[in-house]
């Protein structure tokens, strides 16, 4: 479903993305843990198309589609979904006004029919027994006034109603206590299916206790340098990422 | 001046007062303050950029322009009032067309007790007596100049009043329609509304239009609220695109008395609010909260004024403005605490949004304190929709235009979020909406 081949990006002149190789195929799971400073973010940000983040090399294919010409706007449609690290509070616009515009602005690029207020309010009753979201915090403006938690789970939420065929969880769990964790985790856990991919991108180990990976990614310096099941984010627990260094050839001064 | 250097702009509106058969003529105290105000407009002429509060809004323009002395048929002028309604209001209405008072289109039966609602034209023909201070006023100030010529012109207008204690429910509406009448032309209107003592009442003026126009309407208010009384002021500004429209605004403050004024500036071509606010009595309250949200060529200037007088007065202002394409905005909010004004807070924030490389926005807050123990704040922002917020409802799939025109109108409703009347938000939503760059 997604395939990225030798990626390389940069940020502000700083080459951050150097030669990333990934596939995610449907149903999969796949967990993307490194250090800090790794390209994480970078990693889900250019993937979902934010402004200053210059792709130099590579190639990214969604379903077959060269994803990297596409607009933001056209990937969401196209089934990319991106959990933002730290949701964006946003005064004056209701939620559920947002979040149907946004689902029908999808259904209009993908030439379906649009919900009228009516199918979407059942909509969202049905998805709110994905991710409970209190009545009061979908009447209230996006975001705005919402607990690191109740930020979080408004991500999964709006994933539950959007029904991305890959969501892309940027450091979901970061700021989240263990209770909300695992209401999160929950969530996603509720929206994994044989049609839908997952990019979980992580720093700890903890997340994924709770959503187990089919796959496991250690990222550093821009590139992976390690991949296996989910036995590999143990190690990485258990001996952190000191160990990740001596496998990384740039690091250790050897050639690629 | 000498007649060499009259515009064409005063030459026809001297000619239209010469012509003119104003109500209350006759009376000696009227014709007097109209003939010495009109003397100081032929005097005065337009002023231009080198007066301070003309500084950003340039007259050169319309003093090349000439106005017709009024409509002769604007008091039969059919008018297709359906688009005017606001969905919940439906309280007592006074309407004019053209500046002429239009007694079929109002609502005026079973008004609510303690409220007295008439046209200017009726109040002058019984005992002018009562409006003899307010329609006394000399506009000596400089840039006062529209004030002066309605002072000298204006026949029609609003004279409300309600009684000390009374409570009106139901908002009152003040309908302002703008026809096309063959030539551009002048009318002008004039409006006394008090409130006495403990005395409710909510407010809303609309400008619409009736088909495009070039017209010069000017309007002068003077409100006054006795002790303890509260009052809602909503202006919807909706003038025809290639109209000018100059509102000149004073309000004063007893004890205790609460105004909160809003304003929604959407048309027009000219257009210019001067709003003057005195808190003259103790702990009295001001409230004042604006959007102007322009395209095209309009230029739209606010001049607001406010003047803390006496103790532990209050007040708050919150002013948005969005201009694309060639427009310009305006936007000068001067508070003065006065000596003596102790225990004053004024707060003041005007922030803007530029949509486009051609449109500018003027906004400039002034804060002057003699007095001791105040608490003020001001603050002025000209910028562009934040990035971050555009970004993500892209990310969700909402179209780069959309997602612009949902970030303006959100920061434009912010603003009225306090209305108590939900089918006018809804209403204020619907014209940001319209009038917005949208998808």
């Amino acid at each position: 479903m997604l395939k990225i081949e030798n990626l390389h990006a940069r940020v502000e002149g700083k080459d951050i993305l150097k030669g990333l190789t990934l596939s995610v195929g449907a149903g999969e799971v796949h967990a993307i843990m490194g250090p800090n400073g790794a390209g994480k973010s970078t990693l889900g940000n250019v993937l979902s198309g934010r402004d200053g983040y210059e792709v130099t090399e590579g190639s990214v294919t969604f379903n077959g589609v060269d994803l990297l010409s596409l607009e933001p706007e056209e990937r969401a449609a196209a089934g990319m979904f991106l959990a933002f690290q730290y949701p964006v509070e946003i005064p004056g616009v209701n939620n559920t006004y947002f979040l149907r515009a946004a689902l029908n602005a999808q259904r209009k690029q993908r030439g379906e029919k649009e919900l009228d207020s009516m199918q979407f309010l059942k909509l969202v009753r049905e998805k709110l027994k994905i991710m409970q979201i209190s009545d009061e915090l979908l009447h209230r403006a996006v975001n705005e006034g919402f607990s690191g938690g109740e930020k979080k789970r408004n991500e999964i939420f709006q994933m539950a109603v959007l029904e991305p065929k890959l969501a892309i969880l940027d450091e979901t769990d970061s700021g989240l206590d263990i209770d909300a964790l695992k209401q999160v985790a929950q969530g996603v856990n509720a929206l994994r299916s044989a049609e839908r991919g997952f990019l979980v991108i992580t720093h700890y180990q903890r997340l994924l206790d709770y959503i187990e990976p089919d796959f496991v990614h250690v990222l550093a310096d821009g590139r992976i340098v390690e991949s296996g099941d989910k036995t590999l984010a143990l190690k990485l627990e258990a001996q952190g990422y000191a160990w990740v260094n001596d496998k990384d050839p740039a690091l250790t001064g050897a050639s690629a | 001046m000498s007649e060499a250097q009259r515009t064409p702009f005063v030459e026809s509106l001297l000619e239209a007062a010469a012509q003119a058969q104003l109500p209350g003529s006759g009376i000696g105290w009227l014709d007097a303050a109209r003939r010495e105000n009109l003397d100081a407009f032929e005097a005065g002429g337009l002023p231009d950029s080198r007066m301070e509060a003309w500084k950003y809004t340039a007259l050169r323009a319309l003093g090349q322009r000439r106005f017709a002395a009024g409509d002769a048929q604007a008091s039969a002028r059919a008018v297709e009032m359906d688009g005017f309604a606001l969905p919940g209001i439906e309280g007592p209405s006074l309407v004019f067309v053209n500046g002429v008072f239009r007694s079929e289109l109002c609502r005026l039966d079973n008004l609510p007790a303690g409220l007295s609602l008439q046209p200017l034209s009726q109040a002058l023909q019984g005992n002018a007596e009562p409006l003899r201070f307010a329609l006394s006023r000399h506009y000596r100030e400089g840039g006062d100049v529209f004030a002066r010529l309605n002072a000298a012109l204006a026949g029609d207008g609003v004279v409300l009043r309600v009684a000390a204690g009374a409570k009106v429910a139901q908002p009152v509406r003040l309908l302002f329609i703008g026809a096309p009448a063959g030539e551009a032309m002048a009318s002008h209107v004039r409006q006394i509304i008090e409130l006495g003592e403990g005395a409710e009442l909510a407010l809303i003026e609309q400008h619409v239009a009736a088909g495009v126009h070039q017209n010069l309407a000017t309007q002068v208010t003077d409100i006054v609220l006795r002790q303890g009384a509260v009052l809602r002021h909503v202006t919807l500004q909706d003038a025809s695109e290639g109209s000018t429209l100059v509102r000149h605004d004073s309000v004063q403050l007893d004890g205790e008395a609460h105004a909160a004024m809003y304003a929604l500036e959407l048309g027009g071509s000219l257009v210019r609010h001067d709003l003057h606010v005195v808190l003259a009595g103790d702990k009295s309250r001001l409230d004042t909260r604006g959007v102007f949200a322009l395209r095209g060529r309009q230029h739209v200037d606010t001049q607001m004024s406010i003047r803390h007088e006496a103790l532990n007065t209050a007040s708050e202002s919150v002013w948005r403005g969005v201009a694309d394409e060639r427009s310009r905005g305006v936007f000068r909010g001067a508070i003065v605490v006065a000596e003596g004004a102790d225990g004053s807070d004024a707060s003041l924030s005007s922030k803007n949004l530029l949509l486009s490389g051609q449109a500018e926005i003027d906004t400039k807050p002034e804060l002057e304190i003699y007095a001791d123990e105040v608490k003020a704040a001001h603050g002025a922002t000209v910028g562009q929709l934040d990035e971050r917020s555009l970004f993500y409802l892209r990310s969700r799939g909402i179209p780069l235009a959309e997602a612009r025109a949902m970030l303006t109108a959100a920061f434009c409703r912010a603003v009225f979020e306090a209305l108590p009347e939900d089918g006018l938000r809804d209403y204020i939503n619907e014209r940001l909406m319209a009038q917005l760059p949208s998808a």
